[in-house]
């Protein structure tokens, strides 16, 4: 009975199954296809053999992974790398936002807005070049920096200067388009609050802390969270292109890793466990961090 | 005592006065520093090598000449990917917007049968990422290696922008689609005839997102192409600008006396030229979508 009830429902619903079929092969083949090959890890994965007849050989990579003695290198660059991007990347937006809020000039506004849109729009290549070209040795940063009479910094070869340059790009190229989110909230943010607020003689600088601040914390607290799930997952691309074997000792991350040992390499087995490690503590983090935000009734995303 | 108060609001007020202008001094700074470099880059590219190499120019090019550009049109790579890169984002970008388009219209109607189990099924790949070696072995079990496939589909449909479509087609008022179906239209018709056209500001900043991240295309060709007739830009590009690939110049550089800098200045600006001439017209368009996208999502 409840089957045939069930057989009714799907068949009134078939013209919209025919108009879902490709995107659902796409994502059957490509997404849970990947994550059928996440098996590989398991196994001595042997492309002559096929996925079926390789030798199963259990958690062997991912205990050798953890065993690996950079492992801790790994980890700890990864994990680095993303809290520098939570202190300085993350609030550069919000400031960002802040200060477009406060404009009163519609023109000069939409100037702002366009401008620090634009290097949004920019291909990671195009970044990392105008980054080695501008910090090359007899680039124009060290021009200035010579003309001060200090001297020249060979910026791309210092390990200590990989992380200051990946975030102080990544806030020239993505600041701008991140805070469009915080403006819309801030639009949204009741206008007789300010109003109010202006009555009672409060300052712009208070009417921020008190009324702007608040009104989007909960579009913050979101974009943290999502921030946070990404922790073990840097964006690669651009670390590839900028790292050399002298900067490895902050540079290198996970990803990169797995990029040298299961693409360049062809160790598949070894990089799909890195993979799978990857991707379960990424669910592990956001599922957590979203349960702290519920229960301390903040905005969550479930 | 109303002194008092008078004394306070113009106080108040010539301090937020001073907030203004030191808002708008910073802001100013801050998109100083976003142009400047693009300036530079451009400046760099069009003066003479040996002044660029001695530091001299930083504010208008000096010795202008457009020799870097003349070198870079007669190489026959960077045409090839340039060329490739055309075609990849123009076929690429509808695949994705068609494909994106079709998955969200049954997700945004309610009388769709099983539409929670898809849409969780759908949702969770952008929660679990399978990885970059699973991917490449997708790719690679499939023969797509080495083809122009490999850059048009396995990432065809991105879940965000799926999302900001299937919002904006639930905003479409659902008596439209009934009276619709009364006149005897099926869901293939509504589709085609009534919501995508009613949707055309969130299809117009999806393509634009999509069409973008094809021309920007860096890491499918890395991983997926070996053959360099098949090369994007963008390859071709970090070939010249960070490896320092110029063998195929080297004859124009010694002949015209080019620096490799000029070269390097001028490739990346030829290709970031479209998105800068395309940029001032989409702009306030693609704002619209995106802010649809997320004050609702």
């Amino acid at each position: 009975m409840q089957s045939k009830v069930m057989w009714l429902k799907m068949k009134k619903s078939k013209e919209l199954y025919l108009l879902f079929l490709l995107p659902f092969l796409y994502f059957i083949i490509f997404k849970y296809g990947a994550m059928f090959w996440m098996i590989v890890a398991f196994e001595d994965y042997d492309a002559t053999k096929g996925v079926f007849a390789s030798q199963w050989v259990g958690l062997k990579w991912f205990k050798a992974f953890l065993r690996e003695p950079y492992f801790l290198t790994l980890i700890k660059n990864t994990l680095l790398m993303n809290i520098w991007e939570l202190l300085f990347f993350f609030p550069a937006p919000i400031v960002l936002a802040l200060m477009i809020n406060e404009v009163r000039n519609n023109k000069f506004r939409r100037f702002v807005q366009t401008v620090s849109y634009l290097p949004y729009f920019f291909s990671v290549v195009v970044i990392c070049g105008l980054i080695v070209n501008l910090c090359a040795t007899d680039g124009l940063i060290n021009q200035v920096i010579s003309a001060f009479g200090l001297q020249k910094i060979s910026f791309l070869n210092r390990p200590e200067w990989f992380r200051p340059i990946y975030i102080l790009s990544d806030i020239w190229q993505k600041a701008g388009w991140a805070s469009i989110i915080y403006l819309a909230a801030l639009s949204g943010v009741d206008r007789q609050l300010y109003e109010a607020a202006i009555m009672d003689g409060a300052s712009r600088w208070k009417q921020i802390l008190h009324i702007s601040i608040p009104g989007i914390s909960s579009v913050i607290s979101i974009q943290f969270l999502l921030a946070l799930g990404e922790i073990l997952s840097i964006g690669y691309e651009k670390i590839l292109l900028l790292y050399n074997g002298n900067t490895m000792s902050t540079a290198d991350v996970i990803s990169t890793y797995v990029y040298r040992r299961g693409i360049i390499s062809a160790d598949f087995s070894y990089g799909t466990a890195v993979n799978i490690f990857q991707a379960i503590i990424g669910l592990a983090t956001i599922v957590l961090a979203n349960k702290a935000a519920r229960k301390a009734e903040a905005a969550s995303l479930w | 005592m109303q002194k008092r108060m008078k004394k306070e609001t113009t106080l108040h007020f010539s301090k937020d006065l001073l907030f203004g202008i030191g808002n708008a001094f910073l802001l100013s700074i801050f998109t100083l520093i976003i142009l400047y470099p693009i300036y530079y880059m451009f400046i760099v590219s069009i003066s003479g090598s040996s002044n660029v190499i001695r530091g001299e120019v930083s504010w208008y090019p000096i010795n202008l000449n457009w020799d870097s550009y003349r070198a870079i049109f007669k190489n026959q790579n960077l045409g090839r990917s340039y060329l490739n890169t055309i075609f990849y984002t123009i076929a690429g970008t509808s695949i994705s917007v068609s494909m994106s388009a079709l998955c969200a219209y049954p997700l945004s109607r309610r009388n769709f049968y099983g539409r929670n189990l898809f849409t969780f099924l759908v949702v969770f790949t952008m929660l679990f990422d399978a990885g970059m070696i699973p991917k490449f072995l997708v790719v690679n079990a499939l023969h797509l290696r080495n083809t122009i496939w490999a850059i048009l589909v396995p990432s065809a449909i991105n879940v965000y922008y799926m999302i900001m479509i299937r919002t904006f087609f639930q905003g479409i008022p659902e008596e439209m689609v009934e009276s619709a179906k009364i006149d005897g239209a099926g869901e293939g018709k509504i589709f085609t005839r009534i919501v995508l056209p009613l949707s055309k500001p969130v299809l117009a900043s999806v393509t634009l997102f999509y069409a973008v991240g094809q021309w920007n295309g860096y890491l499918s060709p890395l991983l997926y192409l070996d053959d360099k007739k098949l090369y994007p830009l963008q390859l071709i590009l970090r070939n010249i600008v960070i490896s320092n690939e110029m063998a195929t110049m080297s004859s124009d550089i010694t002949s015209m006396h080019i620096s490799t800098v000029n070269i390097k200045y001028a490739v990346i600006f030829v290709s970031i030229l479209p998105i800068l001439c395309v940029y001032p017209f989409v702009q306030k368009y693609f704002n619209k979508g995106v802010m649809v996208g997320a004050i609702k999502g």
